[in-house]
């Protein structure tokens, strides 16, 4: 790579810089990632698609996908309403509510794992009344679904906070002027302004969802087809030597993750292209 | 009426705000959300430590598996934030005070581990160096133990920590431009001159940031390590791993006892993340005068 | 439609934005708020449209309380400073966007709708812009998108605030004699917000001069000009030369100079205030006089920095003269204030 023509560099170490960046970057990243790649080229075609289409292993990734995808749609809505609460209102305790927004990035995910697990256990705070009520969470899927609404929480609000709070309070005005009544206004005007933020919160939750190990683990319930979660099944496979399964597996969630990550960057370019109006 | 106009109608004193009750319903809703799914978890964490009464607690903590389990944890987070830090600096710059092309693939490319399962993290360099891996053979012939060993872990924590201080740096630095670089050279500095006196005294609350979130995930991480540890007790357990077998064996005080410290981590990372962000934003009002 | 504001008042914390405000505009009118930032114009039309709301007094529109209806019942077209046009809609979308959301019972079919987005963008002579977004319309283009819209749902009140303020020299003149033309075409009553006096007395039927909240003087742009009600005014509009005097014994004094003019009913410590064009050189004495300390031609007039003495001191003024009356640094000039206004301090 070179610095682009026309334009002559007066800094320094560009050459030095960007050599360490890349090399730098191969090591740690790059080439792990391509072993993984070149490991599963070691299996036949055949071979690739009888693994991932085993039952065990179609339903464990049906389990994350699926409740990552329900997750992450609870986090839409729910992130939603608290960061509109967030910036526009006035509460006792929001700017306390603000800063823990961040537990769930910042808690170590076995931590989170296991306070979620006895949280919901049968005899836990909130586990005993919803087993009154005939719900049980921990140790089926609905906890595997409860640890990935938690991890997922910051993703919304956060990316979406900037915008709101950026959002030019004349263009809600002149819609009220034009005889909008305020669910006009935030339906017509300031959703379509948020849509990519909460699309690119959207996607960043599901993929960690999809990912996600320590904090679901715990409250899984591990039940082969029933509350498996993909990466657990890895870590099975793993510990069984069959890295062959293991890898086809971390290829397919692999190549979900390339895609969301495709997905986001439309959704930046989108919302970048939206020329501002002043 | 005319003193008390406004009483009248006190729903539309602006334009832009709801109705009383879907205002108390949203408001409602965030903190019964954000009380169930943070506040609770992090609550329980320290009642359940705290359950069998301060002795048992620090009790817990002082076992040799703990205290083995705390050093390694440094030990590891030093390592890979010493590494990302370094890396984080030199790709900061290289990406930030340069125009070239490929750099919003570079930047996606360093920002890829945020993306990947922590576990397929490990699972590459279970690959890579295991016994039936790539590597493997060579290296058990030279008798180098990277798996179910500290340099493992080391390189595991790495690979997930790897974005935080570049993608701390980056922005910052394309904000502050090359203008004072370009000066300092004017005036006769060297290259390693100018970083140290100039840019770096530029971004340092950023180097801070990015170093703190950085620390925290490596100190927290779990399913990379787990995958790559072997869990040989007294030896290749972190604290996050320590948890996990702790729980496994119904030893609840001393696995929430760990947790706590893990928690307490947490949060005062949270809270020196806030008073960063004061730092950074005014740093950015200060150059927008 | 008639405006009625009575006594208005409106406090942001200790600042007091508008204080006890009482103003009517006619029906078809076309007025201009003027006044420097933090005069509460813009304050006062955001009352007017709803959008803001006063801590005293009343509006009516039409003799009818208007404080009784929230922003989008009153019928009032706002065009907004930055525009606020929707930016995720086409130019057709947001010009249509006050008919859409209309209730069902009153709302135009799909039809009405475009037929009106067409008159109204012809109306402002942009009908080639419909299908485009606002991210890609030039400054002025969008300025008369954002009238359009406000003009879409037939409004009684059109109210704009700083309507040329964001724009360059150029496409501000020419917006100006445009908006005077569609005034008179659709004639409906209109405020207007601005800081810029030029643009005030050139667009406005009738001009309000604000200042701290207070209405200064109310006035067409001929009153406004030449019979400045307060020394505000005066020194607001056009260009002031202002003279320290003294008004005492029924005459006034410059220093311990007594000025041959006539005394206003004031008295004490005051200030003369003269238009730059209305003070001459030489001719008759009133007793103002000053000595020429520099001299500098430009084309067919030459401006000469001349020292009065006045009571503490000296102060020294710019006036512009014709070159065929030379002037020479040094020499004593006399000086007539063929116009003059004197406000007590």
């Amino acid at each position: 790579m070179t610095a682009r023509a026309g334009r002559r560099d007066t800094l320094p170490g560009f050459g030095l810089t960007m050599g360490l960046t890349l090399t730098w970057l191969s090591i740690i990243i790059l080439i792990p990632l391509a072993g993984l790649f070149l490991k599963t080229f070691e299996l036949s075609l055949a071979e690739f698609v009888g693994i991932v289409t085993s039952r065990r292993t179609l339903n464990a990734l049906k389990i994350s996908f699926g409740l990552a995808f329900a997750a992450a749609l609870v986090n839409l809505v729910m992130g939603g309403i608290v960061v509109w609460a967030l910036v526009r209102y006035r509460f006792p305790g929001r700017r306390l509510f603000d800063a823990i927004v961040d537990i769930p990035f910042a808690l170590p995910t076995a931590v989170a794992g296991i306070a979620l697990t006895s949280l919901f256990a049968r005899n836990g705070w909130l586990g005993a009344p919803l087993a009154e009520l005939g719900i049980k969470v921990a140790f089926t899927p609905l906890g595997i679904f409860m640890a990935m609404v938690f991890i997922g929480i910051p993703f919304v609000v956060r990316t979406v906070q900037p915008v709101l709070i950026d959002l030019d309070p004349e263009i809600e005005e002149a819609a009220a002027s034009l005889g909008a009544d305020r669910w006009q206004t935030i339906r017509r005007v300031i959703l379509p302004s948020l849509v990519p933020a909460l699309l690119t919160g959207f996607a960043l939750a599901f993929a960690r969802a999809v990912g996600e190990y320590g904090s679901v683990i715990f409250i899984a319930g591990n039940l082969p087809n029933v509350s498996e979660i993909a990466p657990l099944l890895i870590v099975i496979r793993l510990a069984e030597f069959r890295y062959a399964d293991a890898t086809a597996i971390a290829v397919v969630m692999l190549v979900a993750a390339f895609l969301v990550i495709l997905v986001v960057n439309r959704l930046q370019h989108w919302a970048q292209t939206r020329i501002p109006v002043h | 009426m005319s003193e008390s106009a406004i009483q009248f109608y006190p729903e539309r004193a602006t334009a832009r705000s709801e109705p009383w009750l879907a205002r108390a319903i949203i408001i409602g809703l965030t903190m019964l959300f954000l009380t169930v799914f943070v506040v609770l978890p992090l609550a329980i964490v320290f009642v359940q430590a705290f359950s069998h009464g301060a002795g048992a607690y620090f009790a817990a903590l002082t076992e040799p598996e703990s205290l083995s389990a705390i050093r390694l944890t440094l030990a590891v987070a030093a390592i890979s934030v010493g590494l990302n830090l370094m890396f984080g600096l030199i790709a900061a710059w290289a990406i930030a005070k340069f125009e070239f092309r490929g750099k919003s693939v570079l930047v996606t490319l360093i920002d890829l581990p945020f993306s990947v399962s922590p576990v397929i993290a490990g699972l590459v360099f279970v690959l890579l160096f295991g016994a039936q891996g790539t590597l493997g053979p060579w290296l058990q012939r030279h008798d180098i133990q990277i798996l179910f060993a500290v340099p493992g872990i080391a390189l595991a924590t790495t690979f997930v920590t790897f974005p935080f201080v570049s993608r701390a740096l980056i922005p910052l630095m394309q904000e502050q431009g090359t203008l004072e670089e370009e000066a300092a050279l004017s005036l006769g500095a060297s290259g390693l001159q100018t970083f140290f006196r100039v840019t770096l005294p530029n971004i340092k609350w950023g180097v801070l940031y990015g170093v703190l979130l950085c620390n925290a995930r490596a100190m927290g991480e779990f399913g990379a390590v787990s995958v790559v540890s072997g869990h040989i007790r007294g030896e290749t357990n972190t604290m996050p791993l320590l948890v996990e077998i702790l729980y496994n064996e119904y030893q609840f005080v001393a696995a929430f006892a760990v947790a706590s410290l893990l928690a307490l981590l947490a949060l005062v990372t949270l809270v020196a993340k806030t008073v960063l962000e004061r730092h950074l934003d005014q740093g950015r009002q200060t150059r927008d005068d | 439609m008639t405006i009625e504001l009575a006594n208005i008042t409106k406090r942001f914390g200790a600042f007091a934005a508008l204080d006890g405000v009482d103003l009517t505009v006619a029906d078809g009118e076309l007025l201009a708020l003027l006044g420097p930032s933090g005069s509460g114009k813009t304050t006062l039309l955001r009352i007017i449209a709803g959008l803001d709301w006063p801590d005293g007094g009343t509006v009516a529109f039409d003799g009818e309380n208007a404080l009784a209806r929230g922003a989008g019942e009153r019928q009032v077209g706002f065009v907004f400073q930055h525009y606020a046009l929707f930016r995720h809609m086409s130019v057709f979308e947001n010009v249509a966007f006050g008919m859409r959301v209309q209730p069902r019972a009153i709302r135009k079919d799909e039809a009405g709708i475009h037929a009106r987005v067409k008159e109204l963008l012809d109306l402002v002579q942009l009908d080639w812009l419909a299908d485009r977004y606002p991210g890609q319309l030039s400054g002025g283009q969008r300025q008369r998108i954002a009238l359009a819209r406000a003009l879409a749902t037939a409004p009684r009140i059109l109210l704009l605030d700083e309507p040329f303020g964001a724009l360059d020299a150029k496409v501000r003149k020419e917006l100006r004699r445009w908006l005077r033309a569609l005034h008179q075409e659709i004639n409906v009553t209109s405020v207007f917000v601005t800081h810029d006096q030029e643009e005030a007395l050139e667009v406005a039927n009738r001009v309000v001069v604000m200042d701290k909240g207070r209405i200064e003087q109310v006035g067409t742009p001929g009153e406004i000009y030449d019979e400045p009600a307060t020394a505000f005014v005066h020194g607001f509009i056009g260009e002031s030369i202002v003279l320290p005097v003294n008004v005492a014994e029924g005459r006034v004094w410059i220093g311990d100079q007594p000025l041959n003019i006539a005394a206003p009913n004031v008295g004490g410590p005051s200030k003369l205030y003269v238009r730059r064009h209305d003070l001459r050189v030489g001719s008759e004495s009133v007793g103002l006089r000053g000595a020429v300390r520099h001299v500098r031609a430009f084309g067919a007039i030459q401006r000469a920095d001349i020292a009065v003495r006045t009571g503490g001191g000296e102060t020294v003024i710019e006036i512009d003269t014709p070159r065929d009356q030379p002037l020479r640094a040094g020499e004593t000039v006399e000086l007539h204030p063929r116009r003059y206004r004197i406000f007590a301090d």
